[in-house]
Formats: C-alpha cells, structure tokens, sequence
C-alpha cells in the first residue's frame, strides 16, 4: 500500500516537471507579455544561473563560508580565469570543469577544506 | 523532439548537441550524485528508477525525496516540487514566444525535456524568436539536439548512481562539478555589462534571502535581477553596448 502512494506522488512529480515547465504555453488563448517584460527577460537566464551558484560556492550548510579556506571559491575562480583566457572559445566549459576539479579535489581531499 | 525525423537530420540539431557536450560531464556528475542521494535516503530501487526516468528535475527531487522517504503527505510534497521548480515558470514565459507556433503536445514534449541548461543555451543562440518557417525549424531542432544529449547523459549518469550508490561516497564532492559547469555556462552568458550585473545581482541577492524556504531565493533573485536591469537599461539606454562572444 505504502509502495502504491509512493508511485502516486512520483507521477504527481512528473506532473509538476511538466506543468511548471510549461506553465505559461500550455493555453493556446491568444496573449503577448508586455514588450518590458519580455525585454526584461534576456536578463533572467543568467540571474537564474547565478542565484544557484553562487550560494553553492560561498555558502556551507546554510552559512556564509570563510573565503580563504573555501576549496570551491579557488576552484570556482580558476575556472573563471580558464574560461576569460580561452575567450570562451571552443569546449571550454569541459575546460572550466576539468581546471575547476583539479582545484577542487587536492584542496577538499587534501586539505580537508570544503 | 529529438524523435522526429525533421528536427534530428536538420543541421541545428547536431548544433545543439555540440553546445551541451561540452557540459555533459558536470550534468552527469550532478544526476549521478542525485541519484546515490535516492538511495542512500532509504529509497527503494524500483522508486529511484521510476523517479529519475520520469520525474527529471534534479533540484525538485532533491527536494522531494526526504519528504517521500518521511511519508510526508503528497500535497506537500508536490507543493515543494512546484515551488522548487518556479524557475521553470519563468523561463516558460520567455520561452513561449518561441514556441507557441508548434503544436501543443510538441509544445509539452519540448518544455518538460528543457531543463535549466538547455533553456539557457537555446535563448543564447537564438535572442529573437525567428519569424519563418525555416527559422522556426532550426530553433526547434537545436532545441531538440541539445535536450537529447543532457536528457541521455542525465538518464545514464542517475541509474548508474543508483547502480553504484553504495560504493560512491557522497563526501568525495563529485557533485561540484555540476556547480563548475553552470559556472562555465554562466561565463558564457556574460556577454553585455548589463548581463554581467544580472549576474553579481542574482547571485548576491540569492545568497542574502538565503534562508527562505523551497528554494524561493532564487525566484526573488532572479526579480530583483531583471528589475535592476532593466531600470538601469532604461536610465542609461546608450551607455550600454553588448559585446560578442561572452566574458
């Protein structure tokens, strides 16, 4: 009985996925966002980006982290670095990736930093 | 979708694709991580797999699987998904533009394999919806293209972190490289000073209304963030040029 909630709420979860994925298309009434809105949204994608990030890389269980022994701001920042030089040409998000680990594991496993 | 023949011989698609590879292995780290997580939270096998192959929302299931492991009730636990997943509301308002032109189950299919990365990749490539037919397509097969490769490697990397879950220790911080490729992506989104400001604002916003519940920080980031802008854009229209090619 258990195991049948629990599909239950897994395809609600799907549901979810599609629902707020497609929230605002999935009505075929005829509608435009006001130009300043859809103006304003070029600005969201990375606004969006951002906000998941940046708390992933100066925050520690719900807390500001101390900067200098913070393995993933060095790691974070050496990827940045990668992707100015590289001038974001070619598969240079491998890159950020790959220079970003390189920083992060030695300093995390290493060090123990987090 | 990726499962029609005119979007997977069309150029674009292959386009698509080549812009998401270079992602791929922090997607697969991520969905990997989410899935260990499942099962080290006390899921079941037959859960897990029926949650990755159809739910396909990592930040959502993250969310949900300690409630579903509690036995919290079900409209809480939707609830949370949908909160997490507001971003996507977003992103849908931007998006529709594109796509109300396609029919509606085309419309549904796309949106539901359109995750964070792919959204953002496919309104860098295309800033203006296209107006013709031809237009339209390449928009519809690089969008089909790119959500394949991060739906497949999102599927493998997940089921083989359930495979593995009891031999990958989650302290290892393998995760992080999902982290370092939204930074790499974000870089590459940089591409205006206004942008660039998007982003410092987002990001610090998103940390200072940290303690909201369900993820809504980054909601009010992503607000706080465009509101920004756009006063800014309207205040000093000429003093802003976009340059090419990101940071």
């Amino acid at each position: 009985m258990e195991e049948f909630w629990h599909i239950v709420c897994i395809l609600g979860l799907a549901l979810v996925t599609v629902l707020t994925r497609s929230f605002f298309f999935i009505s075929e009434r005829q509608w435009e966002l006001p130009a300043l809105v859809q103006r304003g949204l070029q600005y969201a994608p990375i606004a969006a980006l951002s906000a998941v990030i940046i708390p992933e890389i100066f925050m520690y269980h719900s807390a500001l982290s101390p900067v200098l022994s913070n393995a993933r701001v060095y790691a974070a920042l050496g990827g940045t670095l990668f992707f100015i030089a590289r001038k974001g040409q070619g598969q240079v998000v491998l890159g950020t990736i790959l220079v970003g680990m390189a920083i992060y594991l030695p300093l995390h496993l290493g060090l123990g930093w987090n | 979708m990726f499962f029609i023949k005119e979007n997977y011989s069309h150029p674009a698609f292959k386009e698509g694709m080549k812009d998401i590879s270079s992602a791929a292995p922090g997607i697969a780290a991520w969905g990997m991580m989410i899935g260990v997580a499942m099962i080290q939270s006390g899921m079941n096998v037959f859960d897990s797999v029926l949650m990755t192959l159809i739910v396909f929302a990592g930040s959502s299931q993250l969310a949900a699987i300690p409630l579903l492991v509690a036995g919290a009730p079900l409209w809480v636990i939707w609830a949370t998904a949908f909160c997490v997943n507001l971003r996507f509301v977003v992103f849908s308002a931007h998006l529709r533009a594109y796509m109300m032109s396609w029919p509606r189950w085309e419309r549904l299919i796309a949106a539901y394999l359109t995750a964070d990365l792919s959204y953002v990749q496919f309104v860098r490539r295309f800033e203006k919806p296209a107006e013709d037919p031809q237009g339209r397509r390449s928009e519809q097969a690089y969008l089909a293209g790119n959500c394949f490769l991060n739906w497949s490697s999102w599927m493998i990397a997940s089921l083989t972190g359930i495979a593995l879950a009891h031999y990958i220790p989650t302290d290892w911080g393998l995760g992080f490289a999902g982290v370092l490729a939204l930074v790499g992506v974000t870089c590459s989104l940089a591409s205006s000073t206004l942008k660039r400001l998007s982003c410092l604002v987002g990001g610090v916003v998103a940390i200072f209304f940290f303690t909201l519940p369900l993820k809504l920080n980054i909601l009010v980031a992503i607000a706080f963030a465009v509101i920004f802008c756009l006063g800014l854009e309207m205040l000093y229209q000429q003093r802003f040029k976009p340059s090419k090619g990101g940071l």
